[in-house]
């Protein structure tokens, strides 16, 4: 156990270094955008003498390094500096953003782990098979259908026609039903490719010819037997959609106009509002090196035959 | 002896039967991707003649219109032709594909080749850099690249190949790692082959069925990127005929006019599902160790 620790060690001081390379490249890229900020600030502050104000309350007046400096030092504090346009503090923001984008996160992929379990199962156990290449099809299908679409298509059908669901907003689980199927639809063809060939992979091995040999029924031997070790790299899929979540959230949030991390980084982005931008990208980083630490540790755990290197 | 040899050909009529459902369900695939692909090609090389109208030309007072003899697909908010800003659209969205794929792989490949056959701290570098790319959430890459140099379809091109660039390079270099003691190699060596010769002539082509298995399925990867980026207004600009700025900007009109937003929808899923179905066929073909849905 004192491995295991030492390692989570490792890769925590790992992480820090990752998230200190990203604030630099974040930080010093926003910077170096073309058009002035003052410009922008102008928006706000009409008189020449109240934008030289506003550049000194944002710290803009220093040198680079300083600002750099200033940013990390408040960074460290939970402090991530506050808003060009509307002045408050990104911290608060981004957290109540990350709140509504857990929870649409954590439908999206209930919903698709489930789907992509049945599915995947049910292909690999008859290989080969009609129901094999339809399922095939349909996950080629499936990855083929941008995001977007998939949104736009739920709320036309189960918003405008049917009036099941409402178009946008959050609030109620009712408001959660079209974003959470929109984004697992996105993750489900890669959690359906993935169980299959995990599920094709165990199949193949000896322990489950001889629980065949034993005479155990099918529904045994697949379900007891070959299931419990065909799900230890399905966790790391977990790992690699927290990446695709990540993107796909940020489609999803906008077409369904939901409060979520995604969407506020996209109209940060349009208000060229960086230090929201900077506090989305980096809390949103950190949450996802999170997640591969949590999912290569949770692996260990799992399967013991697997080395800490 | 005669009830057997019924049972025995009952039994193969029924294998015989599965065989050909399954093999009209694989079958159909490859054939469909190519035949999308042509009529897309067709399509978007064609766009400047086949297209009815100017895919720019307003009329504010055919809005909203639905097909017609000389509006096909409708007219969209501003009374352009829906119908001709399509074929122009997919023009874009082969060229995004086609363009960062290219980029990616002629960057990707030429690094993945040197880290793969060469090792040593070029090696660590060119990998370490290419995990890092590769561990970062890649969306959230791109748009904050998109932000810094602007939103336009240029930019976001760019951002797309940048991200295709490591793709390409951890690819490369895990082909070279397998190839590059491999006999033939070592007997090539022994014959006194200098070493670019070796790993142009000798090694490359050993990566080349697995990168064109991959190129189909990043192009359909970064078709659908590009027009995600263009939808959240980080790609493409309004006037252009992009599908997924045509997209962001019809969805406003969904309720009245389905067609607006429909249209481009069904060109890019057309579009990336030829290229995703045509890299499915493509691996079966040429690269049987890569098994599909691995």
């Amino acid at each position: 156990m004192s491995g295991l620790a030492g390692y989570v060690l490792k890769r925590l001081l790992a992480m820090v270094l990752l998230l200190f390379g990203v604030t630099f490249v974040v930080f010093f890229m926003m910077y170096l955008a073309p058009g002035d900020v003052t410009a922008m600030l102008a928006a706000n502050a009409p008189s020449a003498q109240q934008v030289v104000a506003l550049r000194h309350e944002f710290g803009l007046d220093l040198p680079l390094p300083a600002q750099y400096g200033r940013f990390l030092a408040r960074a460290v504090r939970g402090d991530l500096g506050d808003s060009w346009v509307d002045r408050r503090p990104v911290m608060p923001q981004v957290l109540d953003a990350v709140a509504y984008t857990l929870r649409l996160a954590a439908a999206a992929l209930f919903l698709s782990i489930v789907v992509g379990l049945v599915g995947g199962i049910g292909a690999a156990v008859r290989r080969g098979s009609v129901t094999d290449e339809t399922v095939l099809t349909a996950t080629l299908v499936g990855i083929s259908v941008p995001v977007f679409v998939t949104g736009l298509l739920l709320i036309y059908a189960f918003a405008f026609r049917l009036r099941w669901f409402p178009t946008s907003g959050a609030g109620s689980w009712r408001h959660l039903v079209l974003p959470a199927v929109t984004l697992a639809s996105f993750l489900v063809a890669y959690d359906v490719r993935m169980v299959r060939a995990c599920m094709l992979e165990v199949l193949r091995q000896d322990y489950v010819r001889t629980a065949r040999a034993k005479g155990l029924r099918e529904a045994v031997v697949v379900g007891r037997h070959a299931l419990r070790n065909a799900l230890v790299p399905v966790v790391t899929v977990v790992g690699v959609q927290v990446g695709l979540l990540i993107g796909g959230s940020v489609i999803t949030e906008t077409v369904f106009a939901y409060p979520g991390v995604g969407q506020l980084v996209v109209s940060a982005i349009a208000a060229r509002d960086t230090p929201l931008v900077q506090g989305c990208v980096l809390v949103t980083a950190s949450g996802f090196i999170l997640v591969n630490l949590l999912v290569d540790v949770s692996y260990v755990l799992i399967d013991p035959r697997i080395r800490l290197s | 002896m005669k009830a057997a040899t019924i049972a025995r050909a009952g039994v193969a009529t029924r294998r015989r039967r599965w065989a050909g459902a399954a093999w009209m369900c694989r079958g159909p695939r490859p054939a469909i991707g190519i035949g999308l692909l042509v009529l897309l090609l067709v399509g978007a090389g064609g766009a400047p003649w086949l297209a009815p109208h100017d895919p720019m030309q307003s009329d504010l007072r055919l809005r909203l219109r639905p097909s017609s003899a000389e509006y096909p697909l409708g007219t969209d908010w501003i009374g352009r032709c829906v119908l001709s800003r399509l074929l122009h659209g997919i023009r874009l969205t082969l060229a995004l594909g086609l363009l960062t794929v290219a980029g990616g792989a002629a960057v990707g490949v030429a690094l993945g080749l040197v880290a793969g056959y060469y090792g040593g701290p070029l090696e660590m570098v060119i990998m370490r850099t290419t995990d890092l790319l590769l561990a970062f959430p890649y969306f959230l890459l791109t748009i904050v690249f998109v932000a810094v140099l602007g939103p336009s379809l240029v930019n976001a091109t760019i951002a797309i190949a940048m991200w295709t660039v490591p793709q390409y390079i951890r690819l490369v270099r895990s082909v070279v790692l397998a190839t590059k003691s491999r006999e033939f190699v070592e007997a090539a060596r022994a014959l006194g082959r200098p070493e670019p010769a070796l790993l142009l002539r000798h090694i490359f082509p050993a990566c080349v069925p697995t990168l064109i298995v991959q190129s189909a399925v990043f192009s359909a990867q970064n078709m659908l990127m590009g027009a995600s980026l263009s939808f959240l207004g980080l790609g493409a600009q309004p006037p252009s005929p992009e599908l997924g700025a045509m997209l962001g900007a019809g969805r406003a009109y969904l309720r009245v006019a389905p067609q607006v937003v429909a249209v481009p929808a069904v060109g890019i899923f057309l579009a990336v599902v030829a290229f995703n179905f045509l890299g499915d066929a493509l691996r079966d073909r040429l690269d049987p160790g890569l098994s599909h849905g691995a």
